[in-house]
């Protein structure tokens, strides 16, 4: 892997750029690996990259049925934070955060991590003592978090509405200052290239079709549409196909796959300093660098493979919009999309080992993966290493379904879900 | 936007006019003390959250008010049929459906 660096771009100025090397190989998929990942997202392709830079295991290959960073990866609103209320969750993400930052660096990619402080906002007394919960239980975890007057709300976003006669009125919010966002894409071909660079086959155009298992119930490798591809380890980070593919190993998940939109504006220069959430009139926005509005809707209310949703559910998050910020009304919006999040009745994840021995799941992100993507990976990769998950992630497990040991953070998103 | 046809209206409907209320023919149980943790988790998380064909509850909030099933696929969100409540899960779907049945 050449390095980039000021050097290089001078080094390919000269002689007409004809020198980048492709960022990841696509090699013939080989017989057998030490470990499979099924899914080239984000979260997949970061947990192979640990497995290599922190495990020492390379012999590694992840399978993608489409292209890298096609899914959810390339879907979000690439919004970065971690003001979780529980404990379990301030581990998880805030371990995510401190990769983020910094990550540029590791990857030797830019990743355009920008700490542009996070806010959201509360429009009644509900919300403000939800908030102010957030705040403090966040402060004793150690996580930024401070509360703000609508004053101090009104400096930190000019545009933002907080006339006193506004149908909701801002009447506070809550910032994360260490909160931004990062480029979604970066992130996905940062980790392939790193991850590629140290042995790890990507292999795109391969979908698997089967899990299969020994006479004992452990796992010995996969079914594709390029054939049977051996392994004694194999992790599923397939989003909100996971539950389809743990089927196929005969696990049946705490799982449902909805839709989730977003869309974005034309652009327009810097107008949205930071990202604002909303959670009472349902709706978040950032502006992305190349200057379009970045906006994020809700689940549709059923169960879908479908990747797209109700238009009534992006018009509900537009009127939201409008409500905040009024002098977007005049906008054009010039793209959405949706994406396929699978959820968990607890709306926290799922990082563990399975009842199949050598089978691992990464699932049930839900509406924001995105901000996980670098911890989430990080300790994935351990507890596949060391078939054992690391402390982090330990309470994620799909037992607590069984137990009730949940980690009931459905409040924690800004969009219904 | 969907639209759904309510089996007690007997009308196709616009989706806002109805909520989903998950996946149908999940048997509540007469003794729910008496569940087991295993029998308590299938009954209230575990979901088969098919790709293809889902068998799922409906209620027609703002019409008739009542919960009704219905049978869609999840990849082209199309519905196959819908049917009242208490009606027994469809053994066959009808032939002029192109859907392939989930396995």
């Amino acid at each position: 892997m050449k390095k980039y660096s000021v050097f290089a771009i001078a080094r390919e100025a000269m002689r007409g750029h004809k020198g980048w090397e492709e960022q990841w190989s696509s090699p013939e998929p080989k017989k057998e690996y030490d470990v499979i990942i099924v899914g080239a997202g984000g979260h997949g392709l970061a947990t192979a990259y640990y497995l290599a830079t922190v495990h020492g295991i390379t012999n590694v290959a992840v399978l993608e049925k489409g292209w890298l960073g096609g899914g959810n990866t390339g879907r979000n609103t690439t919004i970065i934070r971690s003001n979780y209320l529980y404990d379990e969750s301030a581990g998880i993400y805030d371990h995510a955060l401190k990769l983020w930052d910094g990550l540029s660096q590791e990857l030797n990619y830019n990743v355009m991590y920008s700490a542009r402080g996070v806010m959201m906002l509360a429009h009644n007394v509900h919300d403000v003592q939800v908030l102010k919960r957030h705040v403090h239980a966040n402060r004793l975890n150690g996580i930024d978090n401070e509360w703000l007057t609508p004053e101090q709300a009104k400096e930190f976003c000019p545009p933002l509405n907080t006339s006193k006669d506004a149908r909701y009125p801002v009447v506070g919010a809550a910032l994360q200052r260490r909160g931004g966002t990062a480029r979604h894409d970066a992130v996905a071909w940062g980790y392939a290239r790193g991850a590629s660079a140290r042995g790890v086959h990507i292999i795109q155009n391969c979908e698997v079709t089967g899990v299969k298992r020994a006479a004992n119930g452990a796992v010995t490798g996969v079914d594709t549409t390029r054939g049977f591809i051996g392994a004694k380890k194999v992790g599923v980070v397939a989003a909100g196909h996971s539950s389809v593919i743990m089927n196929m190993a005969g696990v049946r998940m705490p799982l449902e796959s909805y839709p989730l939109q977003a869309l974005v504006s034309e652009p327009v220069k810097p107008v949205v300093p930071c990202v604002v959430m909303s959670n009472t009139v349902h709706a978040y926005i950032s502006q992305s660098d190349k200057g379009e509005l970045v906006i994020g809707a809700g689940t549709d209310q059923y169960v879908s493979y479908s990747q797209t949703g109700g238009l009534h559910i992006l018009q509900h998050t537009l009127d939201a919009i409008c409500e905040m910020f009024p002098i977007f009304t005049r906008m054009k919006m010039l793209r959405s999309w949706g994406g396929i999040v699978d959820v968990t009745p607890d709306r926290s994840p799922i990082l563990a080992k399975t009842p199949v021995p050598g089978l691992y799941v990464n699932c049930g992100w839900g509406t924001g993966g995105f901000k996980a993507t670098p911890g989430s990976g990080h300790v994935f990769a351990h507890t596949i290493a060391k078939d054992d998950p690391h402390p982090i992630n330990a309470p994620f497990t799909i037992e607590r379904f069984r137990t009730g040991r949940l980690i009931d953070e459905a409040a924690a998103a800004a969009v219904a879900h | 936007m969907l639209l759904i046809r309510c089996p007690y209206c007997e009308e196709e409907r616009p989706e806002l006019e109805f909520r989903n209320a998950g996946e149908a023919h999940i048997a509540r149980s007469a003794n729910m003390a008496g569940e087991s943790d295993d029998d308590f988790e299938k009954f209230f998380f575990i979901r088969s959250n098919p790709k293809g064909i889902i068998y799922e509850r409906w209620r027609h909030m703002h019409g008739c008010a009542r919960f009704f099933n219905a049978v869609r696929d999840t990849v082209t969100d199309k519905f196959v049929m819908t049917y009242k409540a208490g009606e027994p899960k469809p053994s066959k779907l009808p032939k002029n459906s192109n859907e392939v049945v989930a396995k």
